[in-house]
């Protein structure tokens, strides 16, 4: 196609749509699911991409469990690869999502989150499924996990959501609402060059010296696609350096110790957020996914009113990014945090207070969205 | 595989490896094998040995190594190694297998 | 015959610790021994082979060969098996799998990937019984055996995982012993060479959690049942009375590409669509 250039092309997306454009413009070549409203959309139009693509592949699996395997089988033969799903199929997915945290393969989970637990409301937004992605498969281990609240923000987060998982060879979760799955906006494409794309470090050393989960600088240790002369081992057990199980208390400790570390020294550089109107904010709004959305409205509405309203937006949910929200905190005399859940990130908001400020919740849970109305009367 | 005839064969047990399944005792054709003390195959009768391929690859532990005499010649001349020909316990020929590495403590666990 | 055991010693990893972790006269370790000199048979690279295992004493395999080696979940090993191969379609991909893995919690991965014949072998190391966790029924525990959670014997009816992989769509499927081990080293190398998805049942004895409990004195019996048991498949069709025989032998051969070569024509036909309309 030879079109003029800085000519943009533009397109009117579904949010799922635009976690297709995002990843491809990531480097995704690998997709596996089976399909589950509301995210049904990025399997469908992944269905149509990724074989137009020269080696990409599209695979509809037998279930959610499948299609996690064969995304970290794809990712431990050298592919970006991820998958999509909803609630009922995020709690299948939970045990291979802690084998790849476990094994530190890189891969990408968009889950849509529809309203309420088990069936639920599949048609429903929802935001109940936050701690789950935190804290949803067994054991301690790190993870990634973001979101999203509007279109565009769907591209450029599943962007960011593969950057994440190469650069620390971890799984990644981004967390949509059905709102923000289906709501369809104008955004322009991706062009190759906008965004920085980060691929996992490959080995460079022979292979006799190459231990699959050495400590390094980073923490992260160098991954090879399978195939490449480097032979190794990978294993869900508990294992050593060169990959291999292993129970001494020593060399488990190192392993957690390290997988850990690989995050938390890179706090800085995973902890995403948006500031609304925060520089001089004494009532702050801490949102993400949809409810952002009406969030932002009802700040913009309550400062014309002339109150001194901000709105911190999380685009990183975990590692909870503490170092921002603690110091508006300390600014604030009233934080509120609005989540169609019982109250799940205020958890972690709360967590993070330590008594600078009071905490409000608004919570909603019958499937209905949050308005700016509902946040316009907490911070008034 | 040519050599079959009796008298032309040496059989090695490797008592590291070998966990004493007796399988290898049972089904020899020639009752070359039969149980030490310590219950792990032991080679009492090699002369009577037609190398019928049983016990090699029926050793579920890759514990035993059956040689045609020739062939073993051979390999001890190629090593330079003038010694007479190995014991069964203590297996010299860089073509053998390697004896395990030392014992380190158990790391494997049991999901 | 001395190159039957220097020969496995080429493709086990030394820094593993031996001997092998299973009981004496499991018959994993014959497996393991049919699996190497399949793959030497056919000369393949070592880089070139994946071996994923699922979980259970069968899985414990994959640590000691030298191949690119995958332990994965409990019975979800197919499933990173197909994303292997749809990924990189040149790599020969093995699944090692137990009874357990592969039928019991693993058999609807089992069924959809002979449905979609993807081009991987699968080798189910069928001991009858869930070894690792200390002698629990399978699905493929015959009727009226005893184990830890059917005491008084197994009521439920076992999987004939020949007939189940034949109906699910597989392009090849056979059964083997490892009493029968010349034979089995054929059937795990026909498999290998051949297309699509290819299934090899190995009958091993676990005397330690299933013997014991159903009347074997020692592994060296079970050894001696599967040789009066198992019958080649020729022969078995002739016998008038059946009962108590198990076939081996090769039971589907069906000339099927695997997923991963339908894949590429698919893409490939995409390209050609779209670069005629240029
Ligand atoms: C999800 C899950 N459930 C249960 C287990 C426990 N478990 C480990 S191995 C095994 C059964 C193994 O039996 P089989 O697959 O027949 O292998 P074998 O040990 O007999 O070779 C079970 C139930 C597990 N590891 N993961
Ligand atoms: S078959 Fe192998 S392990 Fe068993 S007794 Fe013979 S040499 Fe030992
Ligand atoms: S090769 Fe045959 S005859 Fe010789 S020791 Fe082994 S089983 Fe016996
Ligand atoms: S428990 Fe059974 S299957 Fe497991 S190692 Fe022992 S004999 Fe083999
Ligand atoms: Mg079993």
């Amino acid at each position: 196609m030879s079109q003029v250039r800085k000519k943009r092309r533009e397109a009117f997306l579904l949010g799922n749509e635009a976690v297709v454009e995002g990843a491809l413009a990531a480097g995704c070549s690998f997709y596996a699911g089976y399909p589950i409203t509301p995210s049904t959309e990025i399997m469908e139009t992944m269905a149509k991409r990724l074989p137009q693509l020269s080696d990409g592949v599209f695979l509809q699996m037998e279930d959610e469990i499948a299609s996690m395997g064969a995304v970290i089988g794809a990712s431990l033969a050298g592919r970006k690869a991820m998958t999509a799903t909803s609630g009922p199929g995020f709690s299948l997915m939970q045990e291979q999502i802690g084998y790849a945290a476990m094994t530190e393969t890189p891969l990408v989970l968009v889950n849509v989150m529809r309203g309420g637990t088990s069936t639920g409301l599949p048609t429903s937004p929802g935001q109940g499924d936050v701690q789950q992605a935190r804290w949803g498969a067994h054991g301690d281990h790190p993870i990634l996990v973001l979101a999203a609240s509007d279109v565009p923000e769907c591209l450029e987060m599943t962007v960011t959501a593969f950057n994440f998982a190469e650069k620390y060879r971890t799984p990644v979760i981004l967390l949509l609402d059905e709102i923000t799955a289906h709501t369809r906006e104008k955004i322009s494409l991706p062009e190759p060059g906008d965004f920085e794309i980060f691929s996992r470090l490959v080995p460079t050393m022979p292979p006799e010296w190459y231990k699959p989960y050495e400590e390094t600088l980073r923490g992260v240790p160098p991954m090879p696609p399978i195939g490449k002369g480097y032979r190794f081992h990978v294993t869900g057990l508990t294992h050593d350096l060169q990959g291999f199980p292993t129970s001494r208390p020593e060399e488990v400790k190192a392993l957690v110790e390290r997988q850990f570390r690989k995050i938390d020294r890179f706090f800085h550089d995973v902890q995403l957020v948006e500031h609304v109107a925060t520089d001089d904010a004494e009532v702050l709004v801490v949102a993400y996914g949809c409810v952002a959305r009406s969030a932002r409205l009802a700040v913009r509405q309550a400062r014309e009113a002339g109150a001194k309203a901000g709105l911190l937006i999380l685009k990183t949910l975990f590692p909870f990014p503490r170092i921002h929200v603690e110091k508006l905190m300390r600014a604030c005399r009233l934080v509120v945090v609005p989540e169609l859940n019982v109250g799940q990130i205020s958890r972690e908001v709360k967590r993070v207070n330590e008594g600078h400020t009071t905490v409000r919740t608004i919570n909603r849970v019958d499937g209905l969205i949050i308005t700016p109305s509902q946040i316009l009367k907490e911070i008034s | 595989m040519s050599a079959s005839s009796k008298g032309q064969n040496r059989v090695v047990v490797y008592p590291d490896w070998c966990k004493g399944c007796g399988i290898c005792i049972a089904f020899c054709p020639k009752h070359v094998l039969a149980a030490g003390p310590d219950g792990k195959a032991r080679v009492v009768a090699e002369d009577a040995c037609v190398n019928c391929g049983f016990c090699e690859p029926h050793c579920p532990d890759f514990a035993i190594v059956v040689t045609p005499r020739a062939a073993n010649g051979r390999n001890g001349r190629a090593n330079g190694n003038g010694a007479p020909a190995a014991g069964q316990d203590a297996p010299e020929s860089p073509e053998q297998p390697q004896q395990p590495a030392p014992k380190e403590p158990d790391k494997e666990e049991h999901p | 015959m001395a190159e039957v055991t220097q020969l496995i010693h080429q493709y086990l990893r030394h820094n593993k610790k031996f001997p092998l972790v299973f009981c004496p006269g499991c018959g994993h370790g014959i497996v393991l021994g049919s699996l190497v000199r399949g793959v030497h048979a056919l000369g393949l690279d070592k880089d070139d082979v994946v071996v994923v295992a699922g979980i259970g004493c069968s899985g414990r395999i994959a640590a000691y060969v030298d191949f690119n080696t995958v332990h994965a979940t409990h019975g979800r090993a197919l499933t990173i098996a197909t994303g292997i191969k749809m990924a990189n379609p040149e790599l020969t991909v093995i699944a090692v799998m137990g009874d357990g893995d592969a039928f019991s919690i693993g058999g609807n991965h089992l069924i959809h990937a002979a449905r979609r014949n993807i081009g991987v072998t699968a080798l189910v190391l069928n001991n009858f019984i869930y070894g690792m966790t200390g002698g629990q029924c399978s699905s493929t525990t015959p009727e009226g055996a005893y184990s830890h959670t059917s005491p008084m014997g197994q009521l439920e009816a076992a999987f004939d995982i020949v007939e189940l992989t034949r109906a699910a769509g597989a392009a090849g499927v056979s059964r083997g012993t490892v009493f029968h081990v010349k034979a089995l080293d054929g059937l795990v190398a026909d498999a290998l060479t051949r297309p699509g998805f290819n299934l090899v049942e190995a009958l091993t004895p676990c005397f330690t959690q299933y013997g014991r409990g159903n009347g074997f004195k020692n592994a060296v019996e079970m050894f001696k049942w599967l040789k009066e048991r198992a019958v080649p498949l020729e022969a078995y069709e002739k016998l008038e009375d059946k009962s108590g025989r198990i076939p081996i032998g090769t039971f589907v051969r069906r000339d099927v590409p695997g997923l991963e070569a339908r894949y590429a024509a698919m893409r490939e036909k995409l390209r050609e669509m779209k670069g005629g309309a240029a």
